[in-house]
């Protein structure tokens, strides 16, 4: 740990001097929740502005390629007051990854703003005004990191042009610097703020005239030198999230939803909780027809004056539920169906040389199977809601990754027009795919319908939260291969079986989709003549959704573990082994691997290069020391995977006693996400995403019993705590080429290596291979 | 009616004297920095100080809070040692998604004043009720030992 603190990208003590914290905006966050912020003064025309969103269209990538796109128009995302205050709208979620520093600090970077004088504003959902706002896919610096550099330098470029005006100089003699424009050759200035006005009549300069800074000229982008945006209010308690949304007049209401997933009620009566104090009404909400889609389950609600009345309340319900047809939804019974699934001949879904026949020729064959459970995202901050209904006309406040998807459902199920309808974005207290899904947006809308529009703010509780959320998937993923005299693989057979995610929006769904097997099972970079990979049927019992780097998880976890087990099964040292699979440093197009989807991405911008994957692998080997000799009980273990366009090794370092006690003094991970727009953010996600990898390898599982989760909270399901966490995390960044060259995502790729490096490090410490997650109490001797 | 003595204030209450302290403080009076996770004394979020004690406010009924000063995340910059750890947080930007920050700053501070000079061993034990998802523990680890030794310097 000290290493990574004393890396100079980290905000440290030594070097306060470098650490900026935002404190101008104070006065404006008070009423954030309530009111939303009222734009300052200057750039007048900010509420007219043309909007130039990018088409989004078969055959483009990127932004490009999502709904709504992209939007660069300065007078979307800038305001500047006459006192100087630079408002930058952030119109992606902020959850943890640092999204509201790290955008906001681009556009400053190229408009040259003095960050202490910047405000940040959260944008509602409003894709049509400011783009794509689906915060997930790791993907908010990489589609938008261009965009918003445009933003800055168009808005710098027009100060420039109101400064030369107002001097009577060519443009070419003025230079923005620093919230100022300067004029060298007369030693004049002219701050922001009084510009600002004349700047905001000025045409927007064209996209291809902006010049953006080079990488030199950087003030804020790649330095990692700013505090977090909102650290000042999160410290002191001030910080609004989702659930702590308080509106005049407001009741509180929780939910009693079917305990299986596809069931109603039958009856209920509410007489005993209409008696307790602070209970003001019960409500029954509708349950919706299958498929799930973003659709609320139903159930009865109890409004009232708190929330602890609520859920006393809901406690004193008496419901009758029907199951439906999940009720016999078991997780014993079902791993033996997908085990099953697994040892028989599923559908191709890629196919090279002939895997058969080299398997049958095979000096040595290895076979093993890999179960990884479902999980819950448990964000801290559990789903939460607030809705009001005036005139016709509704208001939200959520913790929501999706700003757009929320505004169209509740439009939809209050049918009002979509102008209508208004989703104030709080800050999410953590989202990891769970927030993506607006199903509670929805239910407060509802309940708030129920109320004649009263606004209502609805909470799930943590039981709510592991009981009915969107799950990751449960897998099975069987591998087999060959290896040849030298102990070379030259066949591999990989099963994947999963309940897929499409599950949720379509019935009949059983096979993963190509964004599921493009997470690392199908385009398997490795060099091996015969490979055929099967996706055997797996039918979905409850909602499957997204977590953090989805189906990465397990597809990393076997492969990675397998891979290990085969170095074993040849006698060969597993790093050199997994480097020698991988084959010398090549630009792979992923269509070639059978991926059609590149995690959304150009194959041309970003082919999968295996020199890239190589690198981050030696990376980390050398700067582990790979190879080191351990106390007794101790074991290094590797793994690497490229998953959201981003290269990941990590060695773990455990120590397991006498007691099958384990313990981890260490992890490095290398990490190659192209240029990084800022270290210190990046850093904190990988260290974050460690302790996730570390939390689901160990610990992590929902399981189901007669169709509903047996987890009720953090007993049951755990979550790794301090004392067992990691001692140390290092961080290695690999330097990008080129500050131009494209940039990877960063939130979800740290995750997937760290289960099978730890698994492998678990097996070098005490010969024992662990298959199933989690390892729980496997490592016990009784 | 119940009066409680919050952040060096008395406070009115009317509620029913079961009703945790943790929704009194958030939904009666407003002081939402102190947060729900779990309701069940699990992970920490709702962590405040009751005579300068840790305690978890979602199991502590009202009437258990009587005659004790309570003190919140809203205030225990007031206090020398929680500006110093909250100082700690920032110039180590500790946290990420920050919802369970609030009580980990309060288990800190509590820690701190019990122990200025707490081993890894310490922070376990004082630590680990409070659980993060974010996975910000080795900046909080660190934070905590700058947090004492700036006591250490200043004292
Ligand atoms: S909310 Fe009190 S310990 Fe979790
Ligand atoms: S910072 Fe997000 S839960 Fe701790």
């Amino acid at each position: 740990m000290k290493k990574s603190l004393d890396n100079p990208t980290i905000l440290s003590p030594d070097d306060a001097g470098l650490y900026i914290a935002n404190i101008s905006r104070r006065a404006f966050i008070k009423n954030f929740a309530l009111t939303g912020f009222v734009l300052a003064a200057g750039f007048p025309s900010l509420s007219g502005a043309d909007e130039t969103a990018a088409p989004s269209e078969k055959g483009k990538y990127g932004a490009d390629a999502m709904p709504h796109g992209w939007v660069d128009n300065p007078l979307v995302f800038v305001a500047i007051a006459e006192d100087g205050t630079v408002t930058i709208v952030c119109h992606r979620s902020e959850m943890g990854q640092g999204v509201r520093t790290s955008l906001p600090m681009v556009v400053a970077d190229e408009l040259e703003a003095n960050w202490l004088h910047v405000r940040v504003e959260q944008a509602t959902g409003d894709e049509s005004r400011y783009g794509n706002q689906d915060t997930d896919g790791s993907r908010s610096m990489r589609h938008f990191f261009m965009p918003m550099r445009r933003v800055g330098a168009a808005a710098r470029s027009m100060l420039e042009s109101a400064a030369a005006a107002q001097w009577q100089v060519p443009v070419q003699e003025v230079r923005a610097e620093l919230h100022q424009v300067l004029h060298p050759a007369t030693g004049r200035t002219l701050g922001y703020g009084q510009l600002a006005k004349v700047a905001a009549k000025l045409p927007v300069p064209d996209r291809e005239t902006l010049r953006l800074k080079k990488p030199a000229e950087f003030r804020y982008i790649s330095k990692g030198r700013l505090g977090i945006y909102d650290g000042q209010d999160i410290v002191t308690g001030q910080a609004q999230y989702g659930i702590d949304t308080r509106l005049d007049d407001m009741l509180y209401a929780v939910v009693a939803r079917p305990p299986v997933f596809g069931g109603k009620v039958l009856s209920y009566d509410a007489k005993d909780a209409l008696k307790l104090p602070g209970v003001v009404k019960v409500v029954e909400l509708p349950s919706s027809p299958l498929p799930a889609g973003f659709n609320p389950l139903g159930g009865i609600a109890v409004i009232a004056r708190n929330t602890w009345a609520a859920i006393q309340g809901r406690k004193a319900l008496k419901i009758e539920w029907n199951n439906g047809p999940h009720g016999t939804y078991d997780s014993l019974m079902y791993k033996a169906e997908l085990e099953a699934a697994a040892r028989k001949p599923g559908k191709v879904v890629r196919n090279e040389g002939d895997v058969d026949a080299a398997l049958q020729g095979a000096v040595k064959r290895l076979e093993a199977e890999y179960y990884a459970p479902h999980l819950a995202q448990a964000p801290m901050e559990p789903p939460a809601a607030t809705a009001r209904i005036v005139k016709g006309k509704c208001e939200i406040w959520t913790c929501t990754q999706a700003p757009q998807a929320s505004r169209d459902s509740v439009a939809k199920w209050l049918k009002l027009p979509e102008d209508d309808v208004t989703v104030h974005v709080t800050l999410l207290g953590g989202g990891f795919g769970r927030k993506s899904i607006p199903d509670y947006v929805i239910e407060a809308a509802l309940l708030s319908q129920a109320m004649n529009g009263k606004p209502v703010k609805l909470t799930w509780t943590r039981e709510d939260d592991l009981h009915h959320s969107y799950f990751h998937t449960v897998s099975v993923e069987r591998l087999e291969a060959g290896l040849d005299a030298q102990g070379k693989p030259v066949a591999w057979l990989h099963r994947t079986v999963a309940p897929t995610i499409s599950s949720t929006f379509g019935p009949d769904s059983k096979h993963q989709m190509p964004i599921e097997l493009g997470m690392g099972v199908i385009n398997a970079p490795f060099a091996i003549a015969n490979l055929r990979i099967e996706n055997p049927e797996a039918e979905a019992h409850t909602r499957i959704g997204w977590f953090r780097s989805v189906s990465n998880i397990p597809h990393a976890f076997a492969i990675q573990s397998f891979v290990a087990e085969l170095a074993a099964t040849a006698g060969r040292d597993p790093k050199d082994f997994l480097l020698e699979l991988i084959g010398p440093p090549q630009r792979i197009d992923p269509s070639t691997l059978g991926d059609s989807w590149n995690y959304g991405e150009s194959p041309e911008a970003y082919p999968l290069d295996t020199g890239r994957l190589r690198r981050v692998i030696e990376t980390v080997a050398r700067e582990t020391g790979w190879g080191r000799t351990l106390p007794k009980g101790g074991g290094l273990g590797l793994a690497a995977h490229y998953s959201f366009v981003t290269y990941v090794a990590v060695v773990v370092e455990v120590a397991v006693n006498g007691d099958g006690e384990l313990s981890i003094p260490r992890i490095d991970v290398a990490v190659d996400c192209g240029p990084q727009v800022n270290p210190e953010r990046i850093r904190s996600q990988i260290e974050g995403a460690c302790i996730m990898g570390i939390s689901l390898a160990t610990l992590g599982e929902i399981s189901f019993k007669e169709g509903a989760v047996v987890q009720d909270n953090f007993h049951a399901y755990q979550l790794t705590r301090m004392d067992d966490a990691p001692r140390e995390i290092r961080v290695h960044l690999l330097p990008a080429t080129e500050f131009d060259a494209p940039l990877g995502g960063v939130g979800e790729p740290g995750v997937p290596p760290i289960a099978p490096a730890l698994c492998n490090a678990i097996f070098a410490a005490t010969g024992q291979r662990i298959r199933q997650l989690p390892i729980r109490d496997q490592l016990r001797k009784a | 009616m119940i009066t409680l003595n919050i952040n060096g204030k008395p406070r009115q209450i009317d509620l029913p004297t079961d009703t945790p302290l943790l929704w009194a403080l958030r939904d009666y009076l407003g002081l939402t920095g102190t947060k729900f996770g779990c309701g069940m004394a699990l992970c920490g979020a709702c962590t405040v100080h009751l005579d300068g004690e840790p305690a978890r406010a979602c199991v502590t009924p009202i009437s258990a809070a009587v005659g004790k000063k309570i003190v919140t995340i809203e205030a225990i910059g007031q206090d020398a040692t929680g500006q110093k750890v909250q100082d700690a947080w920032l110039t180590l930007s500790v946290p990420q998604c920050g919802y369970c920050q609030s009580g980990q700053i309060m288990a800190a501070t509590a820690l701190l004043k019990q122990n200025p000079k707490p081993s890894d061993a310490d922070i376990d034990k004082a630590m680990s009720g409070n659980i993060c998802r974010c996975g910000t523990y080795p900046r909080i680890r660190a934070a905590i030992k700058q947090a004492a030794g700036s006591t250490e310097r200043k004292s």
